[in-house]
């Protein structure tokens, strides 16, 4: 038999139909579902008499528009228009009997955050959701990624989505990691080196003893942004972590399914000599502490580095290199750690999980933000502010100055009221940098949480190995 | 969904790489629950000054441009995220193709199930093509998908590669969910299989 890249195998396992011309019916295991990008997918079932075929693999959480100051139960603090979508998938879960997880529940959280804590996401599986960064779930060894809301109808009506199969990218992280540098980094070095684009018409398998060596946090964080890279997904092999991390979440399976379950996913790896289309090898000791400096998650340099000089780029990138220092307000050869920041974001799907929160209270620890920084921190979920109550981290932040929040998606696209003004720069735990992301004018830099909490104490951007 | 068979209109030029979904159509404008409505909005923050004044150097607010039907764009065009407001909103403007050469796969992807057709031509050719645009509205380009060619305004023509499917869904105006639905035994028998294979799934 033909040796197979792990990609293969979980397409294989899914494939319900193939044309001649090689387009694949594929068969969705988990339908992800928030608020945006769902209401016209549900109003397209309702018009032509089309119910959801497998409501018991649909699942729906609010957080894109979500308040996440604590008066939030007071209908007030969301604009009309949040309101009227939050209460349109509050509506559309109970007319198609889907599962649903409304904001005053304490599952409540990121959609790519709650899926793995409820074990709706498992290995194996392919996962899909209105959203881009639905490539977290790869971290588990599922084919998971984002779709616009035409085909979140579709997997609405069909379980399944009318695919091309992707090429296969393996991108390998070589050795360890040094102190202070983490999942965040390395998925940004990644980017920095394969640029925005390096990803499209791949699927990245990530692997190597670094990335063996990350806590399933840290899968995640690194799978998240694989879309910053332009790849449909990421994946990493399911491994004993994996299998750990899985166990008694309330969708697992249990007993002898769970048995079963296992054997299946041990299957689930790249087979020795099957073919990758593209590779990628990274030194894990390389890797310092990354933050960027432009308008795209490809302009990224270690914070040891100076702002680049638009000559320093050819093509295209120039004109682009020049934008966005003008939209930045940087200099070509200011040093990265001298920048001044005035807000601090600890969240989003890429880093709002427990490891994060523990990861920027150990550098907060004892100590305080600098005056006039606003600083929050918005738990992924829930659970995930429940366990940092209930470990002490919340205090930690509270203490050094921090707003303490509720879940939700945050200053990560600030679609609720959580936004910069223009000109106001943040370090920011999130996944894009893009002009006006995180509000029209803002300024952000995207960093991992334990750079995002040096940066606040000392109120410029800050090399976290400093404070170690 | 609307067909797409040819197309001869004013292209317009956007040479920027990395051009992203949040610049095409800004997060404020997502709390819609329509699809329609939105190409006001288009390019919000390159195209308006906070005030709502038009920001007069933008390319959609020069006159030459103000009824472009083609974009010609710079590499990357619609990276970042899923949302298919982006489509919807170049759709409502007026926008049936974009040219580039490359695209983030999903906004590719969406913009197939709303009648717009993106097309990937080498560098050399969206170098020529943005020229041509760089005209102005006496520039016309014509894009044939059956014939699967652009043709500038003097008339030097360039082929273009498209997935069958996707063409014969865009030349036809045919709703994929439809087509699916033609195969339903084959996923009731998908269900009943992996039902029994993977009973946890």
């Amino acid at each position: 038999m033909t040796a197979r890249t792990l990609y293969d195998k979980i397409w294989d396992d899914h494939v319900v139909h193939q044309a001649d011309d090689g387009t694949c019916l594929l068969y969705i295991d988990r339908h992800l579902v928030h608020e945006v990008t769902s209401p016209q997918a549900f109003e397209g079932l309702r018009m032509t008499g089309r119910k959801v075929r497998a409501p018991e693999k649909t699942i729906a959480v609010p957080d894109h528009n979500v308040p996440t100051t604590l008066d939030r139960a007071n209908a007030a603090t969301m604009t009309e228009d949040s309101r009227i979508q939050v209460q349109a998938l509050d509506q559309n879960a109970k007319d198609f009997g889907i599962h649903y997880y409304p904001v005053s529940d304490v599952r409540q959280g990121i959609v790519h955050i709650v899926g793995p804590e409820q074990g709706w996401t498992l290995p194996g599986m392919t996962v899909v959701c209105g959203d881009s960064h639905t490539a977290t779930h790869g971290a588990f060894g599922s084919l998971a990624h984002g779709i616009g809301t035409s085909e979140v109808e579709h997997v609405l009506a069909t379980q399944t989505l009318i695919q091309r199969k992707a090429k296969n990218f393996k991108v390998e992280i070589t050795g360890s990691l040094r102190p202070g540098v983490t999942a965040k980094d390395i998925t940004m070095a990644v980017i920095g080196e394969t640029g925005t684009a390096g990803g499209t018409g791949y699927v990245i398998e990530y692997c190597g003893q670094a990335i063996r060596e990350l806590s399933m946090e840290g899968r995640m964080t690194v799978c998240n942004m694989a879309i910053e890279g332009g790849a449909r997904a990421g994946l990493i092999a399911p491994d004993e972590k994996t299998y750990a991390y899985c166990l008694g979440r309330p969708q697992a399976p249990k007993g002898a399914a769970w048995e079963a379950a296992v054997a299946y996913w041990k299957t689930l790896y790249t087979d020795e000599g099957a073919h990758f289309d593209k590779v990628v090898t990274i030194k894990a000791e390389d890797i310092a502490p990354l933050v960027t400096w432009g308008t795209s998650p490809e302009d990224v340099l270690p914070i040891t580095a100076v702002v680049p000089s638009p000559s320093d780029f050819t093509g295209g990138k120039v004109e682009a290199v020049q934008r966005a220092l003008d939209y930045m307000g940087l200099v070509p050869g200011q040093k990265l750690s001298e920048i001044k920041i005035d807000t601090v974001f600890i969240g989003s799907c890429t880093n709002g999980r427990i490891e994060d929160l523990r990861a920027a209270a150990a550098i907060l620890k004892g100590k305080k933000k600098k005056d006039g920084i606003r600083a929050m921190v918005v738990p992924g979920s829930g659970l995930v502010r429940a366990q940092a109550e209930a470990e002490g981290l919340a205090q930690i932040f509270i203490d050094a100055g921090f707003e303490w929040r509720l879940a939700g998606c945050s200053m990560c696209l600030a679609m609720n009221p959580d936004q910069l003004a223009p000109g106001e720069r943040c370090a920011a735990t999130s996944n894009r940098n893009f002009e006006g992301r995180q509000g029209r004018g803002g300024r952000t830099h995207l960093l991992s949480p334990g750079m995002a909490a040096a940066a606040a104490i000392t109120g410029h951007l800050t090399d976290v190995r400093e404070m170690l | 969904m609307d067909k797409f068979t040819t197309l001869t209109g004013i292209a317009a030029p956007m040479a920027l790489v990395n051009i992203d979904t949040d610049m095409i159509i800004p997060k404020q404008f997502l709390k819609t629950i329509a699809r329609t409505g939105l190409g006001v909005n288009l390019f919000d923050e390159m195209r308006y000054n906070l005030d709502g004044s038009e920001i007069a150097d933008f390319v959609l607010n020069q006159p030459a441009y103000r009824k472009a039907e083609i974009i010609v764009a710079g590499d990357n065009f619609g990276c970042g995220s899923s949302r298919e407001h982006a489509p919807w909103a170049l759709l409502d403007f007026g926008i049936r193709c974009v040219i580039s050469t490359s695209f983030a796969d999903i906004f590719y992807n969406n913009c197939f199930k709303n009648g717009i057709l993106p097309i990937v031509m080498p560098q050399e050719v969206v170098d020529i093509l943005m020229a041509d645009a760089k005209k102005g509205a006496n520039a016309r380009q014509t894009v044939d998908l059956l014939t699967q060619t652009v043709t500038t305004s003097d008339g030097q023509v360039f082929g273009f590669e498209v997935d069958g499917h996707r063409k014969h869904c865009l030349i036809n105006g045919l709703d994929d969910i439809s087509l699916t639905l033609e195969k339903a035994s084959a996923i009731d028998s998908f269900e009943k299989k992996n039902a029994a294979l993977h009973p946890w799934a």
